[in-house]
């Protein structure tokens, strides 16, 4: 039986770190509780940044949590950490000393700047933080002409917003088919279909090569044919390295990518948690795999299991969902759930709302659906049940 | 204990589904259908954190 755990920290003041902070106190937690956030703000939520903020007309509020104030949480805001002793179990935030009986990390993802130099000029932007979002909003409201680098899901997202304001857009694209990655290439090269179906220019196989500016501003983003794109605002969205490098030296076990590894529990280490962006888990549909996704719903789902766990060390819960995450681009929504394979089969085609899953045999582990809201979380229940390729057919008739 | 839902809010994520699929489901005008507005007590625990868990603030529970 563990000592009680009187003195809660969370490192990571933002969506995973909140939901472990909640977790903690529904499950009857009232000691101590501390949130470290590096930004200088209480905890908001970065889901409208890329979304309902950049809406010509939408009201500029921070998107706060207002459960924040309810959680009698001591919050030190505008410091990251900087070093874990888990020997001691001290977090180090500068100078300060946070001792802790139980540490959730929850620290998020830091975006990837292949050119750092380029952020000196005005209208180059990544999109993380609210100052980013207010930024690129902002140009959007003055007419930018906009390149997006890289097309994902948060450079989609942003070419919606800027579209829909009849704003010139072009997306360029290092990889021949974009979002391969996340949703296999025939899905990948479909979804992006929507770029140019929407006037959207989408250039694919070309890599940036620098940023042209003139009085500290952004004329053009330069690429590596040759090209110059004229622009006002360059959105940079080529992904996000999880947020560790306080973590380096440290004793916890990090993959080269940063990433925290957990046990199915979300335990790092005795009395240390990760949940969220940072986290490595094993999948709940394969525990040899270890997954580490950066949905919301997984910073949440996993901010609270970690809360939850590390105030009940004794009777820890295991990860039981599958990755969701959701995107809207142009009004048309895309979804997916659970994992990819490289066995891909449309089981509803695009003309009906595209549902496909991916399959490990006859077991269905993944699916995607466009427009297929009503379908998708009954597809996911159906994942973790361990569903197979005709179940699945029977539930799209 | 009743759950509400803001139609005019809700964007059919389904989050609350994937958490609590007993009380809510995506239904066919891909909108949150509350299938039991009055949860049993024991359940508020799961029923509030399905609500918390609501990316765009659709739904609440009312005493």
């Amino acid at each position: 039986m563990s000592e009680p755990v009187r003195r809660l920290v969370i490192v990571g003041a933002s969506l995973a770190g909140l939901h472990a902070a909640q977790a903690a106190r529904a499950a009857g937690f009232d000691g101590s509780l501390t949130l470290i956030g590096a930004e200088q703000h209480p905890p908001y939520d970065r889901l409208p940044l890329s979304k309902s903020l950049l809406v010509a007309d939408a009201a500029i509020e921070m998107p706060g949590f207002h459960e924040f104030a309810e959680l009698d949480a001591e919050l030190i805001a505008g410091s990251p950490a900087t070093a874990l002793d888990l020997a001691g179990r001290e977090v180090s935030v500068g100078a300060v000393h946070v001792s802790y009986d139980a540490l959730v990390v929850a620290t998020g993802s830091t975006p990837r700047l292949p050119w750092p130099s380029a952020m000196d000029q005005a209208g180059v932007h990544t999109l993380r933080t609210w100052e980013d979002a207010v930024a690129v909003r902002a140009s959007l409201d003055g007419g930018a002409r906009v390149v997006i680098v890289g097309a994902g899901f948060i450079g989609g997202e942003v070419a919606t917003a800027a579209q829909a304001r009849g704003l010139d857009v072009t997306i360029v694209e290092a990889a021949r088919i974009p979002l391969e990655r996340a949703l296999g290439a025939q899905i990948g090269a479909h979804w992006s279909g929507a770029q140019e179906r929407a006037g959207v220019t989408l250039r694919c196989g070309v890599g940036v090569g620098g940023f042209a500016a003139s009085d500290g501003r952004l004329t053009g983003v330069e690429l590596e044919d040759g090209t110059v794109l004229p622009a006002d605002l360059a959105v940079i969205g080529v992904g996000a390295v999880p947020a560790t490098e306080w973590l380096r030296s440290s004793a916890l076990t990090l993959h080269e990518d940063g990433g925290v590894i957990c046990d199915a529990t979300l335990s790092a280490a005795p009395h240390v948690y990760a949940a969220g962006d940072v986290a490595y888990a094993p999948s709940a549909l394969d525990e040899s795999r270890l997954l580490r996704t950066q949905h919301w719903i997984n910073a949440a789902e996993q901010g609270a299991l970690a809360g939850r766990n590390a105030v009940q060390p004794d009777a820890p819960e295991k990860l039981a969902s599958i990755p969701y995450f959701w995107t809207d681009w142009y009004g048309e929504r895309l979804q997916f759930v659970g994992i990819l394979s490289d066995t891909m089969r449309v089981i509803r085609p695009a003309s009906a709302g595209l549902i496909a899953v991916y399959l490990r045999g006859e077991t269905v582990v993944g699916a995607v659906a466009i427009e297929g809201r009503r379908y998708i979380m009954k597809l996911r229940r159906m994942i973790v049940a361990g569903a197979n390729l005709a179940d699945v057919e029977a539930l799209v008739q | 204990m009743r759950i509400v839902a803001d139609h005019d809010v809700c964007q059919g994520l389904g989050t609350c589904e994937a958490m609590a699929p007993d009380y809510f489901e995506v239904g066919d005008d891909d909108l949150v259908e509350i299938l039991d507005e009055q949860p049993p007590e024991t359940d508020r625990t799961f029923v509030k954190a399905a609500v918390d868990a609501c990316p765009v603030l659709a739904l609440s529970l009312h005493d």
